[in-house]
């Protein structure tokens, strides 16, 4: 099955368990008095729900496998996944997560400076030299573009040095 | 409408906001030049910067100063490398880079520039007179027919998405559908679908949406495939100048699309991409002899034609925007959140309301349009150079950005793992070949959907409005045959090229 019809199938699941709770569980809170509306917080879900398993039944058993034209160099194709960098992608995702995790705790000075400078190098670049004080300048002028410029308070320092 | 065009001046000519048309210009011409990220991503980067200016005709002028620019960056990338940075200009790169590859890069940069200025100058005179036409009629509307004119533009979108693509596209609306109505509804202040999370409470943000929609796979994607960024030959970019004739041969291309550009761009789901593809076309079929010839070539007319077409399209883009607050495209969607973020509520009332930032927008139009001439003419071979910048340094670079645009709209890192995650999602979206702009223009038309809807039923108490009030009705049969008729016709004719799918 094309990848296409696996998500359609995982669309449906989420409608079904989106409908269920529109239509089961979310009207349990709901206090009388709102229930003499003609309109509740669960009717738009409802449809949405029932339009979605509609839409997705259509497109699971309708979906034909795409015409393979030629493509170009630069477009994305499932059936070449092979051949793309795919764990350098997998590895900046993770690396995404970890500067969620240590933007706090460590800072944003640090965080961004760890996260330009990780991630260049996971892409193959060497040249620390240069990397480094990219890195810095970046993320200190971005720091300073929102906290001064801007006016949003980010913490520059890890939190044990404030 | 002399009267608005002076409060329009007084608004956005004060030195803070011309600098920011320029600013926007800049930014939008160096980052649409770069392969992959198209007006969409940029404007999403961009609006943590807008909204923190606070003055919504300020951010207003820098986004659209965006948009202009993007749009512009993209044509030169399709000059230069044949590497359409945006959907909108790949029809650019059918005639722009046989003439660079001819030598003639200078020149076709030249009529590039020259075909966006006309098209986006004739679009905003016709945006000023259609947008208060338009926002009259729409100040007899009533909440049945908002809703009903939402359900239309959402189906328009989705069936302009391409032959075989329509179910897809409304299956990515209805995902973006149901995941506006996570968080607390207008309606009653319930909590829904939250799984008593507090950081879903308000639900998701649009921010993260888009930058997760866009920006985050664009970056995976030039991560995934290198041959994505095609490196450039720096070479020399001379002959700039066009001579008289060859003036005088693209100005009725020029005429036509713009106002072909512009009336498309004011349907929804259409906007730039198709306009220039229909432009394109539509100037090969007129053309004779020798010059249909020419076409694919190195024709001056098929340079001219898609780049006139997409800037008129953007503007005409603008007027749904403006005048009914339903945006007709991805881009356009993203500035209807910005705007909403800004307390500036787009739509009928806009023009009576707030008339300084109806007006601002359209001053700062041809201002933006005259800034880009201006710039880019002598700058187009400096500017160029941005197209070397290492992808070791632009990848980090970019995905830092999409993490800092949604951590300083929401300050909270939960946040960015939602970014991550919806990225991920969007990028196997990708691969499978969904549409993603149905998405976000439906998450962000869902709440004004669903409280136009809830407004009509309690007034009639139930689903009684759809046949009482025959507008509605008519509106919602429109929506219907527009989901129904591509398939119908697909079907009829399958063995037909596919279509352009991609969202601008």
């Amino acid at each position: 099955m094309a990848l296409d019809r696996w998500i359609a199938l995982a669309f449906i699941a989420l409608c079904c368990v989106y409908g269920y709770a529109a239509f089961f569980t979310m009207d349990d809170i709901l206090p009388p008095i709102l229930r003499r509306n003609p309109i509740w917080p669960s009717t738009f879900p409802k449809i949405l729900a029932v339009a979605g398993i509609i839409v997705g039944l259509i497109v699971l058993f309708s979906a034909k496998p795409a015409a393979k034209a030629e493509k170009a160099d630069g477009t994305i194709d499932l059936s070449r996944l092979g051949e793309y960098h795919i764990w350098q992608a997998i590895g900046l995702l993770a690396l995404m997560v970890a500067y969620a995790m240590t933007l706090r705790p460590l800072g944003f000075l640090t965080s961004t400076v760890l996260f330009l400078v990780l991630g260049a190098t996971l892409l193959g670049e060497r040249k620390f030299h240069i990397l480094i004080p990219v890195a810095v300048i970046g993320a200190g002028s971005i720091w300073y573009l929102v906290q001064e410029v801007l006016g949003i308070f980010l913490r520059p320092w890890p939190a044990f040095l404030v | 409408m002399l009267e608005g065009l002076m409060i329009g001046l007084a608004a956005a000519v004060t030195p803070f906001n011309l600098m920011m048309v320029v600013f926007g210009c800049v930014i939008g011409t160096l980052i649409g030049m770069l392969p992959g990220l198209g007006p969409m991503s940029i404007i999403a980067i961009m609006i943590p910067v807008a909204i923190g200016l606070g003055d919504p005709t300020a951010a207003l002028i820098l986004l659209s100063g965006v948009y202009y620019g993007a749009i512009f960056g993209g044509s030169t990338s399709s000059i230069l490398l044949n590497a359409p940075g945006v959907a909108g200009t790949v029809a650019t790169s059918f005639d722009g880079y046989p003439m660079a590859r001819k030598g003639q890069a200078g020149k076709a940069l030249t009529i590039a520039a020259i075909a966006s200025f006309a098209g986006g100058t004739i679009g905003a005179i016709l945006l000023m007179i259609f947008a208060p036409a338009l926002s009259t009629v729409a100040l007899l509307f009533h909440s049945a027919e908002y809703f009903a004119l939402m359900v239309v533009g959402l189906s328009a979108i989705a069936a302009f998405a391409g032959t075989g693509q329509v179910g897809k596209a409304l299956m990515m609306t209805i995902l973006g559908l149901m995941m506006g109505t996570v968080g607390e509804g207008a309606l009653s202040n319930m909590p829904r679908f939250t799984f008593g999370m507090m950081e879903l409470q308000s639900g998701f943000s649009f921010i993260t949406l888009a930058m997760a929609m866009f920006a985050l796979p664009e970056a995976l994607f030039l991560v995934m495939n290198p041959a994505r960024q095609a490196q450039g030959e720096s070479g020399k970019i001379t002959g700039l100048r066009i001579s008289r004739e060859e003036a005088r041969s693209i100005a009725p291309v020029i005429g036509r699309q713009s106002l072909q550009g512009f009336f498309i761009g004011v349907l929804p789901g259409a906007g730039a991409t198709i306009a220039s593809f229909l432009g394109y076309a539509v100037e090969r079929n007129i053309a004779k002899g020798a010059e249909q010839e020419e076409f694919g070539k190195g024709s001056i007319k098929g340079l001219a034609a898609p780049e006139t077409a997409n800037n008129a399209a953007c503007t005409g883009s603008f007027v749904p925007l403006l005048t009914l607050g339903i945006p007709g495209s991805g881009t356009t969607a993203i500035l209807l959140g910005a705007l909403i973020a800004l307390n500036v509520t787009p739509g009928p009332r806009l023009m009576t309301d707030q008339p300084d930032v109806f007006w601002a927008v359209i001053i700062s139009m041809y201002i933006g349009n005259l800034v880009l001439l201006i710039l880019n003419l002598p700058l187009i071979p400096y500017i160029a150079k941005i197209l070397a910048v290492p992808r070791n340094y632009l990848i980090p670079f970019i995905l830092f950005f999409t993490l800092m645009g949604s951590y300083i709209g929401q300050n909270n890192h939960v946040e960015l793992l939602i970014l991550v995650g919806f990225g991920v999602v969007a990028t196997i979206l990708r691969f499978a070949d969904y549409p993603l702009a149905p998405l976000l223009i439906g998450f962000i038309l869902g709440t004004m959907l669903e409280d136009n809807f809830a407004r009509a039923m309690q007034l009639y108490q139930g689903f009684g409005f759809i046949l009482e009030r025959p507008m509605t009705l008519a509106l919602l049969v429109l929506a219907g045959l527009l989901v129904v008729l591509p398939s119908y016709r697909a079907r009829r004719a399958r063995k037909r090229a596919e279509g352009v799918a991609d969202g601008d």
